[in-house]
């Protein structure tokens, strides 16, 4: 907590300590802890499994922008590296959902609204 | 003679003091803690690692890989450039956050109530754009529902009067608007497609402000079992302002880090983060070594995770409005090397 304080660390915390966010798993470790209240350990282990990897890989972007992009699980758009053609946003939440098989309310809510049928995520 | 390294005290300032001058700071920092909270002192293998971390001269310092962690990073939604959404697409993109938080400029459930429809808005907008969890965050702030900003009669004029009864009085009124007030945006939050709710700064007014939050926080976690729910704390010990207030049999008044961990958990959070708060006056190495004093004995009962405070003047980072690189980072460095915490 207080790591995103304005004018403050957030740039010295996630290097320092952090797994990195949607360059890697951390985003996806970090949901199965807001979510669920998995501590750290079983969350890495949680996501891990369910992505077919290693706990040391999680961290490793090199290793998770292909697993990312294998699940389409979303990456980073940037100006040489675009994904026109794969699911970003709210597209790659459906997939988290169900690899990680956590519930996520925007999904949910995206699904009823758009009068999809029902699946996990729904 | 031993060589002097730079470090700083916990206002940001550069000293020089020597890797002997470090250590009895690291000492002393434990024993205070461990003194007040009845915690057990930092090892000898911990304060001769923390030396380690504090005596180097290098401008960085980071954990092993493999030890990384996840970031909450509240207070990533604010307003440095473009709209809000457009600088938590920034802080997903470009600054590696495991989480994200969007958040008014008044960081207030009160004040959020006002322009709940707005801010729910945005946080839809957020959702589809953004794959990071995303949660929305303010303060309890029971302050806010004393007089003259509220209907309550101000218990902090009442007290020096010696109306202790009415001032006790006043602030269980305002417990029951501040409830209804968070549990009514978290409603509005949860219908535009929130991940989680943030209830930061917990306890700053006091232990009526922390028993509005975990009432809170009890009542939406029933309506919304998938919900995250992170409570976030505003110092070490819960102040007394009622002195009497309980939570599920256990008196909030004079809790330190492991007792505030308990109530949170059984509330139903599925984050909690401990705060110490930062002494300007000692070096970051004493400060650091106070607060991993303080926390530790969260780390072998909780359920949750543990994502410590450590923004600006607390946990160790220096109260500036710019924290060093050096100190920040030998701070995050010290939380998880010495904690094994889950986050920060």
């Amino acid at each position: 907590m207080g790591v995103g304080d304005p004018l403050g660390m957030a740039c010295s915390h996630a290097l320092a300590s952090g797994m990195g966010g949607m360059r890697t798993a951390g985003d996806l470790v970090g949901r199965m802890q807001m979510t669920r209240g998995m501590r750290l350990k079983e969350a890495k282990r949680h996501v891990a499994d369910r992505l077919g990897v290693a706990v040391a890989d999680l961290a490793d972007p090199v290793a998770m922008h292909d697993v990312r992009r294998d699940l389409g699980l979303g990456r980073i758009p940037v100006q040489e590296l675009t994904y026109p053609n794969e699911p970003g946003a709210i597209e790659a939440k459906f997939r988290i959902a169900e690899v990680l098989d956590v519930p996520i309310n925007c999904v949910r809510r995206f699904a009823q609204h758009a009068g999809l049928a029902a699946r996990a995520w729904a | 003679m031993e060589r002097a390294v730079r470090t700083r005290l916990g206002d940001g300032s550069l000293v020089e003091m020597t890797p002997g001058e470090i250590k009895a700071d690291l000492i002393a920092g434990s024993e205070l803690g461990a003194r007040r909270a009845k915690a057990p002192l930092l090892e000898d293998h911990e304060i001769d690692h923390l030396l380690d971390i504090f005596s180097s001269e290098s401008k960085f310092s980071a954990v092993d890989l493999g030890d990384e962690v996840v970031l909450s990073f509240d207070g990533s939604g604010n307003l440095d450039s473009g709209t809000r959404v457009d600088e938590l697409y920034s802080y997903q993109s470009h600054r590696g956050a495991d989480m994200l938080e969007l958040f008014g400029i008044d960081y207030s459930y009160k004040a959020i109530k006002t322009i709940l429809s707005y801010e729910a808005q945005s946080m839809k907008t957020a959702q589809l754009n953004l794959i990071a969890p995303l949660q929305y965050g303010a303060m309890p702030d029971l302050g806010r529902y004393s007089m003259p900003d509220g209907p309550i009669p101000n218990w902090s004029e009442l007290m020096p009067l010696g109306r202790i009864d009415e001032a006790r009085e006043a602030q269980e009124a305002a417990v029951g608007h501040a409830v209804a007030d968070m549990v009514f945006v978290a409603d509005g939050m949860w219908e535009a497609g929130a991940d989680g709710m943030d209830f930061d700064t917990a306890g700053a007014a006091g232990d009526a402000d922390l028993l509005a939050a975990l009432t809170a926080i009890e009542t939406i976690k029933a309506r919304y079992p998938d919900i995250g729910i992170e409570l976030g704390m505003a110092s070490e010990c819960v102040l007394g302002m009622h002195g009497q207030l309980t939570y599920k049999g256990r008196r909030l008044a004079g809790m330190w880090p492991l007792e505030q961990m308990k109530v949170a958990q059984e509330a139903g959070a599925t984050m909690f983060g401990p705060a110490v708060n930062v002494n300007t006056t000692k070096s970051i190495a004493w400060n650091v070594a106070r607060a991993c004093t303080l926390i530790k004995p969260c780390m072998a009962e909780a359920e949750i995770p543990i994502h410590p405070n450590v923004g600006m003047g607390v946990g160790g980072v220096p109260m500036t409005p710019y924290p060093p690189v050096d100190a920040t980072s030998r701070v995050s460095r010290a939380m998880v090397d010495i904690l094994k915490i889950d986050g920060l």
